[in-house]
C-alpha cells in the first residue's frame, strides 16, 4: 500500500493512496498563493497599477501544484472531502487522460461549481491584452526581482480554466451521502462521513475486509452551521492520513469572531467602512449569523451590509436548501417552517443585500458607512479589488481578514502606502492540535500519516510543543513529491465459500476448539472477488466421445489426490534405496535440504522442506518406484 | 392554611423526628428517663430495626435528639451502658453526609461532656480512670487509627480535628500525648491514609492555646509531614503553619520554601538559572515539585492554582512571611502569565513542556491574574513593573482570552492602576500611568462592543471602579473625553442583555457624577442633555423588564441625592417624588428597599442633622440648615414620602419592611423631639391613614391616600408599635418552626392525620 503526496499544502492536500489494486485520489486542491505574485486585475482601469514601471503585466493566474510523480490517467477514483479542496479538479479531470469517477456529496458539489464560476467569472471579466511567458524561462526567471525569483516550478503554473471545462470536470462527479457504502471494483469500500466542517464536507473511509484507511481531511468539533463531526466510525484503522488542520492553531474562533464585530462596529460607529474580503460560501454564513445576532446589540441596525459576488444569491439560497447536511438545531428550523440561517431575515428586512457585482443595481444602492463582504481572499481578482483602490486612502475605513488561506500582509503588499485600518482575524474552524490529540485518543488508530508540517511546532513558535501531533506511535510525516510505503501488510483476503461445497467438509477436530477439513475446489476470482466452487465432478467412466471432449475444457482435476504431511529422514531413505537395490546413493546438503543422486540410474531426487522432485530421464517406471518409495515415508490426509 | 403544608410534610416523613425533637426541645430529661422513654428511643431497642431508619431524616433527627440528650452530664452512663455509642460510631460512616458529620460531631460533644465534667484537674494519663464514655470513644479512634483503612482513619481524625478545634480543656493536653504515637505512626504509611485529614488535625493542634503553648513534639511532627507529603497535600498545611501566630522560625522557613516551590520551579523553568534570584534561600524547584507540575494538566494546573491563591491569602495578613519577595512572586505570576498565553520562549526542556502543558489554560490564568492584582498592594522593581502592565495589556487584548479571564484582567489592572505612584509635588497621574492609560482605552473602547456580553459587562464595570477612584484626576479625565469610551457606555444603557444594561447603568451615573458623561462635554448641549440622562435612567427604572438595571438606576440616583448632583439638586423634591413613585410600583423587592434608602437619604437632607445613631450623620452636609419641622414634614408629603414608607412597611418582602421600619422610627424621633406640634393643632384626624394601614396590613392594594397632613402622620406615628414590629422583623424566618408551639402544633398535626383519613388535605 502506497501513499503518493502531490501537494505541499496540508490544507489543500491531493493523495493518492494505492490500495489492493485501486488507484484512489485523496482531494485535489489547488494551491492559490502564488497568485501573491502577480499584481491585482482590477475591473476599472487603475492608473497607479497600470502605471507602475516594469514587469507589469503577467499571464495566467491560477496554478497546478503537480509533479510526474504518477501518471494521473491511471487514478480509478477522486474522492472529494470538502469543496475548497476540489478546486483543482478541471486540471486534473481535463488534461491528464483521466476516465475515472469523482465522488463527493451534493453541497460539496453545488457549492465547489460556484466558487469555480466565480474565480472563473473573476478571471474572464478582465480580460488580458497580452499575455507573457517568457519570464518563466529559468535565466530571465533569475534576473527577477524577489520572491518571484525563488518561486520553485513556475513552469508548472497554469492559467485559470473556462467554465467548459468546469462543467465538464463536474460532470464526471458521481453523488453520494453520508455512510453510503460505495464499492469500488469489489476490491475496496469508501464511506463518506461528515466532517463538520463544512456543508456536506467528509472525511473517508477506504476498507476492505481486514484492512481500513480513514482520510480525515477538513474536520471540525466546533458547534457551527454543518452537521456535526462523526468520530465513531473512524475507529478500528490501521491507517489514519490527518490533514486539513487549522492553518492558524493559536487563534480561537471564538475570539477572532468577537474581534471581528468590535472592530467593524468601531469603524462604522465612527463613519468609516469596513470590507472584509472572503469566499462566497462557508464562514460568511456563521458570520452573517453572528452579526444578526450582534447589530442590535452594537446599534448598527442601520447600517446595509453588501455581499458582492457572482454567486452571492446562488450561495445564500443553496445554504437554506441543505436542511439535511446541516447541525440539528438548524434542521430542526426547516420544520417549523422557517429558513435554518438567520441571513434570510436580513435579506427581508434589507440589512443584507447581495449583488452579482459592483455594476448596475449595486451603485444605485450604495451606502456609506457600510460593511461590504465580497471577493477573492487574495485581493489579487474579484471586486475587492475595486473596494480597497476605494476606501484605501482613509484611515476611517477598515479592512478585515477572515479567511486563512493568504498571508494578508503579503495581500496587502500591492497597495501599500495604505491609510485603512487592517485587522487580521483568520477564521479557521478546522482542528486544532489539542482537539486532535483528544480525537486520536478516542479513536487510536493503528498509524497515523500527516503532512511534515504537523509533526513540528510551527517555524514561528518553534517553542510551542503543543502545536504539534503528538501520539504514539510517532506519526508518519510525507512531504510534496514523496511516495510513502504505508506501514501495514496484507495479511488475509476473504475468500467465499459455496454452499454446497461447504456442505461437503468433514472438519476432524485436532486440537481441542480447533478443526480442520481438507477442501478441494476451484478459486474464481472476478471483480476482485474470490469464490471457492466443488470442483467439477470426475467424468463417468462410460463416456462417449463428445462427453470426452466436454470433459475436456474442464481445467486440469481429475482424481482428488491426498495431501501428505510429514518429512523425509534422508539416511533412512538412502538406505531403503539400497535395500530396494539402488547403489551407488549420493548425497549432498543444500541451503534448503538434500539432494540424493542415483548416480547409476542418472537420477536426482531434491528433497526440500515443503517440496520434493524426483528428476529423472524420461523414465516413468524409474519414477512411479521412487515416488512410492518416497510416499512411505509421508502421511496420507 | 398552614397547617396543611405541614401535614404534608409530616406524612411524607416517618413519625420518628418528633419525639426526637421533644428529647430536644422539652429538655426534661430525668423525667424522660423516669418515663423508661430513653431506652426505647436511644438505646439498642430503639429505632434501629424499623422501616423508618433507612430515611436519612430519621437518622438525622435521631442524632439531634442524642445532641440535645448529652447537654447532661447525667446521660453520660446512659449513652455508654445502652450501646448507643456504638451507633454513632456506625454512623460515622452513614451513606448521608449530613448524619456522618452530625454524628462525628456528637462523638466530639459527649467527648469533651465526659472528660469535662467530673474531674476538677487534668485527667490521668492512665486510661482507666477515665469515664466509660470517653474510654469508649478514646478507644474506638485508637482503633481506627490503627487500622490504616482510609474511610477510618479519615472518620477518626476528622472527630480529633473538631476536638481540639472546639474544646480547650486541659484533658486536651493528655489526649493529645495519648494519640500523637499513633499519628506519627500514620506518617510512615506509603500511600499515606487520608493525607488532607491528617494536616486538617495537625493544623487544628498547632491552633489549639493549649497545645501550641507547650512543646509536645507538635513542630517536629510538622516539620516531619511537610517534608513528607505531596506537593499539593503540602501546601494547605505550609499555609496553615504560616498563619500561626507562635510557631518556631525554622519551621515558617520550611512552610514557606514549601509554599514557593513551585512557582521557583516555573522561574528557573523560564530562566534556565540555576536559581532564581530573590527568593528565600533552599527554595530551589526540587524534582518532586516538578515531576508533579509535568504529569499532567489537570495536575499542574490543580498545584499552580493551588500555590497562588495561598500566596494571595498570606499577601495581606500581617504575620506573613518578612522579609516578603515580592520581585520574584511578581516575575513568577508575569512568566506563569506568559506561559499560558504562549508568548513566553523558554530555552529549557522543563520550560518547554511547561509551556505546551499551560498554553490557553483558563483556570491557572484566572488564578496567576487575582494573585497579580493582589502583589498590587506594594509594588515591585520599575522594570518588573513595566513588564506587569504589558502583560495585562496583553491579556486585555488578546481575543483568545475568555471572558472569565478578561474579567480577571480588567480587576488585576484596576489594583495595579490604583496603587500606582503619584508624581511627586502634584495630584495628578504619573507620566507612566498616563502612557498606559493612552494604551488602555482603546482596548476598553473595544471591549465594550464586543459580542460577548460578560465582556462588555466586566468593561463596563471595570470603567465604573476607575472612574470612582480617578474621576478628578485632569490626566484620567483628559484621556477618557479624548476617547469613545462614555459615548460607548451611554449606547449600552440600551444593550440586550439586562447585567449589561445594569452595568451601564452604574457606569454612566458614576460619569455623570465626576462631570465625564459623554454629552457634558459638548458645552452646545449642556442644558438639554443632562437633563436627558436623568430622564433616560427614569425610563430605565420604569420600564426596563428586568430588576438589575432598575436596582442599579436606583442606586445612582440615590448616590446623586447623596452626592448633590446637579441634576438633582435642580429640582430635588421632583426628583425623589418621580423616583418614590417609580419605585413603589416595582414588582422587584431591591427596588423597593432601595426607594427606602433614597427616602433616608432625603429624610436627613430635609431634617437636617440627625441623631448618632443614624448612619448618615457623616453624610448630611452644613450647607443646609433645617428648615422648621413643619416646613420640613410638607415637604415629606409633598413628594410623597410617607405614603411609600408606609406601605412598605407591610411588604411582603421582610428586609423592605425592616428599612422602612427603621426609617420610620428615624422619622418619629427626628420629629418628636421638638415636641408640642399636635398639641398646637389639636387632634388631627387620623382616621383615614389608619384605614389605609389596614388595608394594606391586609395585603389591600388601595388607593393612593393623597396628600397627608403631617400631624396625621406623626400621630399615627405615635401610635403604631415600631419597636416591636422591628423585633419581629428581626427574627429568622425560621424562629417559628423552632418554636415549642410549632413542635405541639406537630404532634397535634400528626395525631390528627393518624386519627383521621389525611386525604382530605387537598
Amino acid at each position: 500500500m502506497k501513499l503518493y503526496c502531490l501537494s505541499g499544502h496540508p490544507t489543500l492536500p491531493c493523495n493518492v493512496l494505492k490500495f489492493k489494486s485501486t488507484t484512489i485520489m485523496l482531494d485535489c486542491g489547488l494551491d492559490m498563493t502564488s497568485t501573491l505574485n502577480f499584481l491585482p486585475l482590477p475591473l476599472v482601469q487603475s492608473p497607479r497599477l497600470s502605471n507602475l514601471p516594469g514587469w507589469s503585466l503577467k499571464d495566467g493566474n491560477a496554478f497546478l501544484d503537480k509533479t510526474e510523480l504518477i501518471d494521473l490517467s491511471t487514478v480509478d477514483v477522486i474522492l472529494i472531502s470538502n469543496y475548497h479542496c476540489m478546486m483543482a479538479l478541471p486540471y486534473i479531470t481535463e488534461h491528464t487522460g483521466f476516465t475515472g469517477t469523482v465522488y463527493a456529496t451534493e453541497p460539496t458539489v453545488q457549492i465547489g461549481r460556484l466558487l469555480m464560476e466565480e474565480l472563473v467569472n473573476f478571471i474572464e471579466r478582465v480580460p488580458k491584452a497580452q499575455s507573457a511567458s517568457l519570464w518563466k524561462n529559468k535565466d530571465i526567471q533569475r534576473l527577477l526581482p524577489s520572491p518571484l525569483k525563488d518561486a520553485v516550478e513556475v513552469s508548472t503554473w497554469r492559467r485559470c480554466y473556462t467554465m467548459q471545462e468546469v462543467n465538464s470536470a463536474l460532470s464526471k462527479i458521481q453523488l453520494v451521502g453520508y455512510s453510503q457504502k460505495i464499492e469500488l471494483f469489489g476490491a475496496v469500500q469508501v464511506t463518506p462521513l461528515s466532517s463538520g466542517y463544512a456543508l456536506g464536507s467528509s472525511n473517508w473511509i477506504i476498507q476492505s475486509h481486514y484492512e481500513k484507511v480513514s482520510y480525515v481531511s477538513g474536520s471540525s468539533l466546533l458547534t457551527t452551521h454543518p452537521q456535526p463531526m462523526d468520530q465513531a466510525s473512524l475507529k478500528n484503522s490501521d491507517v489514519l492520513v490527518l490533514t486539513g488542520l487549522t492553518q492558524i492553531p493559536t487563534a480561537n474562533p471564538d475570539g477572532m469572531v468577537g474581534e471581528f464585530c468590535s472592530n467593524l462596529a468601531l469603524t462604522v460607529r465612527n463613519g468609516g467602512n469596513v470590507l472584509v474580503p472572503c469566499y462566497p460560501s462557508g464562514v460568511i454564513y456563521d458570520l452573517l449569523e453572528c452579526l444578526y445576532q450582534y447589530i442590535d446589540s452594537a446599534g448598527l441596525s442601520n447600517i446595509p451590509f453588501y455581499f458582492i459576488s457572482p454567486v452571492a444569491n446562488s450561495s445564500l439560497e443553496f445554504s437554506q436548501i441543505f436542511a439535511e447536511w446541516l447541525c440539528h438545531n438548524k434542521q430542526t428550523k426547516v420544520y417549523l417552517p422557517e429558513p435554518p440561517f438567520p441571513h434570510a431575515e436580513l435579506i427581508q428586512t434589507n440589512k443584507l443585500r447581495h449583488y452579482p457585482s459592483i455594476h448596475g443595481d449595486f451603485s444605485n444602492d450604495f451606502r456609506q458607512p457600510c460593511v461590504v463582504f465580497t471577493g477573492h481572499p487574495s485581493l489579487r481578482f474579484g471586486d475587492v479589488v475595486h473596494f480597497m483602490e476605494l476606501w484605501g486612502k482613509s484611515s476611517l475605513n477598515t479592512v478585515i481578514f477572515t479567511e486563512p488561506d493568504f498571508s494578508y500582509l503579503e495581500a496587502l503588499a500591492p497597495y501599500q502606502p495604505l491609510a485603512m485600518k487592517c485587522i487580521y482575524c483568520p477564521i479557521d474552524t478546522r482542528l486544532n492540535f489539542i482537539q486532535v490529540s483528544k480525537l486520536l485518543k478516542e479513536v487510536q488508530p493503528l498509524h497515523v500519516v500527516c503532512p511534515e508540517q504537523y509533526t513540528q511546532p510551527p517555524p514561528a513558535q518553534s517553542h510551542r510543543m503543543d502545536l504539534m501531533i503528538d501520539c504514539q506511535p510517532p506519526a508518519m510525516s510525507y512531504r510534496r513529491a514523496e511516495v510513502l510505503a504505508l506501514p501495514f501488510k496484507r495479511l488475509f483476503e476473504k475468500i467465499e465459500i459455496m454452499p454446497e461445497l461447504a456442505d461437503s467438509l468433514v472438519p476432524m477436530e485436532i486440537k481441542p476448539g480447533i478443526s480442520l477439513a481438507t477442501v478441494s475446489a476451484v478459486l474464481h476470482t472476478k471483480d476482485n472477488k474470490h469464490v471457492l466452487q466443488p470442483p467439477p465432478r470426475p467424468a463417468p467412466p462410460t463416456s462417449g466421445k463428445k462427453r470426452k471432449r466436454a470433459s475436456e475444457d474442464i481445467p486440469d482435476c481429475k482424481v482428488l489426490k491426498p495431501l501428505l504431511s510429514g518429512s523425509i529422514p534422508v539416511e533412512q531413505f538412502v538406505q531403503t534405496l539400497e535395500k530396494h537395490g539402488f547403489s551407488d546413493v549420493k548425497v549432498e546438503d543444500t541451503a534448503k535440504g538434500h539432494i540424493v543422486l542415483l548416480q547409476e540410474a542418472e537420477t536426482l531426487i531434491q528433497i526440500e522442506e515443503d517440496s520434493t522432485h524426483i528428476i529423472c530421464d524420461n523414465d516413468e517406471m524409474l519414477r512411479v518406484r521412487l515416488r512410492d518409495l518416497v510416499l512411505k515415508f509421508l502421511q496420507k490426509f | 392554611m398552614r397547617k396543611f403544608p405541614k401535614c404534608l410534610n409530616r406524612t411524607a416523613v416517618p413519625d420518628l423526628p418528633v419525639p426526637c425533637k421533644q428529647a430536644r426541645v422539652t429538655a426534661s430529661f430525668s423525667a424522660s428517663q423516669q418515663a423508661e422513654l430513653l431506652p426505647g428511643l436511644f438505646g439498642e431497642a430503639g429505632p434501629l430495626g424499623q422501616a423508618a431508619w433507612s430515611a436519612p431524616t430519621v437518622r438525622s433527627g435521631w442524632i439531634q435528639g442524642l445532641r440535645s440528650l448529652a447537654q447532661h452530664p447525667s446521660a453520660l452512663p446512659f449513652l455508654a451502658d445502652c450501646g448507643t455509642l456504638d451507633t454513632i460510631f456506625s454512623l460515622q460512616g452513614d451513606s448521608s453526609l449530613f448524619v456522618a458529620s452530625a454524628a462525628g460531631q456528637l462523638l466530639v460533644h459527649i467527648l469533651g461532656l465526659s472528660l469535662q465534667g467530673p474531674a476538677e484537674g487534668p485527667p490521668s494519663p492512665q486510661a482507666c480512670d477515665w469515664p466509660v464514655c470517653a474510654q469508649k470513644i478514646v478507644g474506638h479512634i485508637e482503633g481506627s487509627l490503627r487500622s490504616m483503612a482510609t474511610p477510618q482513619v479519615t472518620q477518626a481524625l476528622n472527630v480529633l480535628t473538631t476536638t481540639f478545634g472546639h474544646c480547650h480543656g486541659p484533658w486536651m493536653q493528655v489526649l493529645w500525648e495519648r494519640l500523637s504515637p499513633l499519628v506519627a505512626c500514620l506518617l510512615q504509611e506509603d500511600p499515606l491514609p487520608a493525607a488532607h485529614s491528617l494536616v486538617d488535625l495537625l493544623l487544628s493542634v498547632a491552633r489549639s492555646p493549649v497545645l501550641s503553648s507547650s512543646d509536645c513534639g507538635l513542630w517536629e511532627t510538622l516539620a516531619q509531614t511537610l517534608r513528607r507529603l505531596s506537593p499539593a497535600q503540602a501546601g494547605p498545611l505550609a499555609l496553615g503553619i504560616l498563619k500561626l501566630q507562635d510557631c518556631p522560625q525554622a519551621l515558617r522557613a520550611q512552610a514557606f520554601g514549601v509554599l514557593l516551590q513551585p512557582l521557583a520551579c516555573v522561574l528557573t523553568a523560564a530562566d534556565q538559572a540555576p536559581g532564581p534570584p530573590g527568593l528565600p534561600e533552599g527554595t530551589t524547584g526540587d524534582s518532586v515539585t516538578v515531576d508533579t507540575l509535568l504529569s499532567s494538566k489537570s495536575a499542574c494546573a490543580g498545584l499552580l492554582c493551588q500555590t497562588l491563591a495561598h500566596l494571595e491569602l498570606l499577601q495581606p495578613l500581617p504575620q506573613r512571611p518578612s522579609p516578603w519577595p515580592q520581585a520574584p512572586l511578581l516575575g513568577a505570576a508575569v512568566t506563569i502569565l506568559r506561559f499560558c498565553n504562549g508568548s513566553a520562549a523558554p530555552a529549557s526542556d522543563v520550560g518547554g513542556r511547561l509551556c505546551a502543558i499551560l498554553a490557553g489554560c483558563v483556570r491557572v490564568q484566572r488564578a496567576a491574574l487575582d494573585f497579580l492584582g493582589a502583589l498590587a498592594q506594594e509594588t515591585g522593581p520599575q522594570e518588573l513593573v513595566t513588564q506587569v502592565s504589558a502583560v495585562l495589556l496583553e491579556y486585555l487584548r488578546s481575543p483568545d482570552s475568555s471572558p472569565t479571564v478578561l474579567k480577571k484582567a480588567f480587576q488585576a489592572t484596576l489594583r495595579w492602576l490604583l496603587s500606582s505612584p503619584r508624581a511627586p509635588g502634584c495630584c495628578d497621574l504619573d507620566p507612566d500611568t498616563q502612557l498606559f492609560l493612552r494604551e488602555l482605552l482603546p482596548v476598553l473602547r473595544k471591549r465594550l462592543c464586543s459580542p460577548c456580553w460578560e465582556v462588555r459587562d466586566s468593561g463596563l464595570e471595570f470603567l465604573t471602579q476607575v472612574t470612582r477612584h480617578w474621576g478628578g484626576q485632569a490626566g484620567f479625565r483628559h484621556a477618557l473625553l479624548a476617547s469613545e469610551v462614555p459615548e460607548l457606555a451611554e449606547q449600552l444603557l440600551r444593550d440586550p442583555e439586562s447585567y449589561v444594561r445594569a452595568s451601564a447603568v452604574t457606569a454612566v451615573g458614576q460619569l455623570s457624577s465626576q462631570g465625564l458623561h459623554a454629552t457634558a462635554a459638548s458645552p452646545e448641549q449642556l442644558g438639554g442633555q443632562k437633563e436627558s440622562l436623568l430622564a433616560e435612567l427614569l425610563h430605565v427604572l420604569s420600564t426596563d423588564s428586568e430588576g438589575f438595571p432598575r436596582r442599579a438606576a436606583m442606586q445612582v440616583f440615590t448616590e446623586w441625592l447623596r452626592d448633590r448632583h446637579a441634576d438633582v439638586a435642580e429640582d430635588t423634591e421632583r426628583f425623589v417624588a418621580r423616583v418614590l413613585q417609580a419605585a413603589s410600583r416595582d414588582l422587584d423587592w431591591e427596588v423597593r428597599a432601595q426607594g427606602l434608602e433614597l427616602a433616608l437619604v432625603f429624610l436627613a437632607q430635609t431634617l437636617g442633622q440627625p441623631s448618632a445613631r443614624c448612619p448618615y450623620a457623616v453624610a448630611a452636609p452644613q450647607a443646609t440648615p433645617p428648615g422648621p419641622l413643619a416646613q420640613a414634614l410638607r415637604a415629606l408629603s409633598r413628594v410623597r414620602l410617607f405614603e411609600f414608607a408606609f406601605r412598605a412597611l407591610f411588604d411582603c418582602d421582610r428586609p423592605v419592611a425592616q428599612k422602612s421600619c427603621d426609617l420610620l422610627l428615624f422619622l418619629r424621633a427626628q420629629a418628636t423631639p421638638s415636641g408640642g406640634l399636635q398639641e398646637a393643632e389639636g387632634s388631627p384626624d387620623v382616621v383615614p391613614v389608619e384605614a389605609a394601614l389596614q388595608r394594606w396590613r391586609a395585603g389591600e392594594q388601595g388607593e393612593p391616600l393623597g396628600d397627608l397632613e403631617p400631624e396625621a402622620v406623626l400621630a399615627v406615628l405615635r401610635s403604631l408599635d415600631l419597636e416591636g414590629l422591628r423585633g419581629a422583623l428581626a427574627e429568622s424566618s425560621d424562629h417559628v418552626e423552632k418554636s415549642p408551639q410549632s413542635l405541639l402544633q406537630d404532634m397535634l398535626a400528626t395525631v390528627g392525620v393518624r386519627g383521621e383519613n389525611q386525604a382530605d388535605c387537598y
